[in-house]
């Protein structure tokens, strides 16, 4: 004896449903994405572009540490200016993990420069030069450069690596303030009309974390500078030997 | 719609079961390194920079 199922009817509202459910389950994967898979693999791409960059300045040489009792390094090089949406240098803030270095690029472009990595406000100085060096990041998506923005501590070293070499700042100040608020590039940050006689580095990023109600702005005062001949930070060891390998 | 592709599918309930999970990876895939960076090309990305613009 033979059982026939009853054949079940195709109803259109059955079908769209499961299509409504599959374009819900698509939009929260695709969520899934832009807050943390995404991030992730571009955050990748963004530290072995800039570990790249890092060996062809090496140019094939050794990147051991400087030693503890290295020479005077002299006024730190200060390099012209690049092109907009050149990449010239390195961030390399330890803070944020070992590991961690991120390609800087001339320019603030949202599409141009912000989406491969850190932007270098083409108003303010080269790193090195007295005065102001500032540069913006996404806190998240694009590989999230700033991320961990608000963790930095006073005196966390952050280094801009360039061609010529290492240029040490020391975080000194955090302040939040209203997106209009170019202050914050001033020579000397929120100091109209003041002379700079320091060198001061300057990070901006959006804050609350996924919005951009207002900026987050990290202030860090140079401390040295490691000329390439001179052998990488010591600090900077862990890096320079994954980088290596 | 599903339902039907059950159906359609061959062989025992492992095979059909193995041949969707195949599906719904190179679907995954698809979607993580294509499409979905495609999409975002689209999202007015945050601002991160102080100034009018």
């Amino acid at each position: 004896m033979s059982v026939t199922q009853p054949r079940r009817r195709v109803s259109f509202v059955g079908i769209l449903g499961e299509l409504f459910i599959t374009a819900g389950i698509l939009v929260l994967l695709f969520l899934g994405w832009q807050v943390w898979l995404g991030n992730l693999i571009e955050g990748n791409e963004q530290r072995s572009d800039a570990e790249t960059q890092s060996q062809a300045w090496n140019k094939g040489g050794s990147s051991a540490p400087a030693p503890t009792d290295r020479p005077d390094p002299g006024e730190p090089v200060v390099a012209p200016a690049p092109g907009n949406a050149v990449t010239f240098a390195n961030l390399i803030i330890p803070r944020f993990g070992v590991d961690y270095t991120r390609p800087i690029a001339q320019g603030i472009g949202v599409r141009d420069v912000l989406e491969y990595g850190v932007g270098h406000y083409p108003s303010s100085v080269m790193p090195g030069a007295i005065g102001n060096t500032a540069y913006a990041a996404h806190r998240t998506g694009a590989g999230s450069p700033f991320f961990d923005v608000d963790k930095l501590q006073v005196g966390d070293s952050i280094y801009v690596e360039t061609e010529d070499g290492w240029y040490q700042y020391r975080m000194r100040s955090l302040e939040y303030v209203q997106p209009t608020g170019v202050g914050v590039l001033l020579p000397v940050p929120q100091a109209p009309g003041v002379e700079a006689t320091e060198r001061i580095l300057t990070l901006t990023s959006c804050n609350p974390v996924f919005t951009a109600s207002e900026r987050i702005i990290v202030y860090a005062v140079f401390e040295t500078w490691y000329p390439r001949d001179g052998g990488a930070p010591a600090e900077l060891a862990p890096l320079t030997a994954t980088a290596a390998r | 719609m599903y339902g039907a592709l059950w159906r359609v599918l061959p062989g025992p309930w492992w095979v059909r079961v193995l041949i969707l999970v195949v599906l719904v990876a190179a679907i995954l895939t698809a979607m993580v390194f294509w499409v979905f960076p495609w999409v975002n090309g689209f999202i007015i990305p945050q601002d991160v920079t102080v100034g009018d613009s």
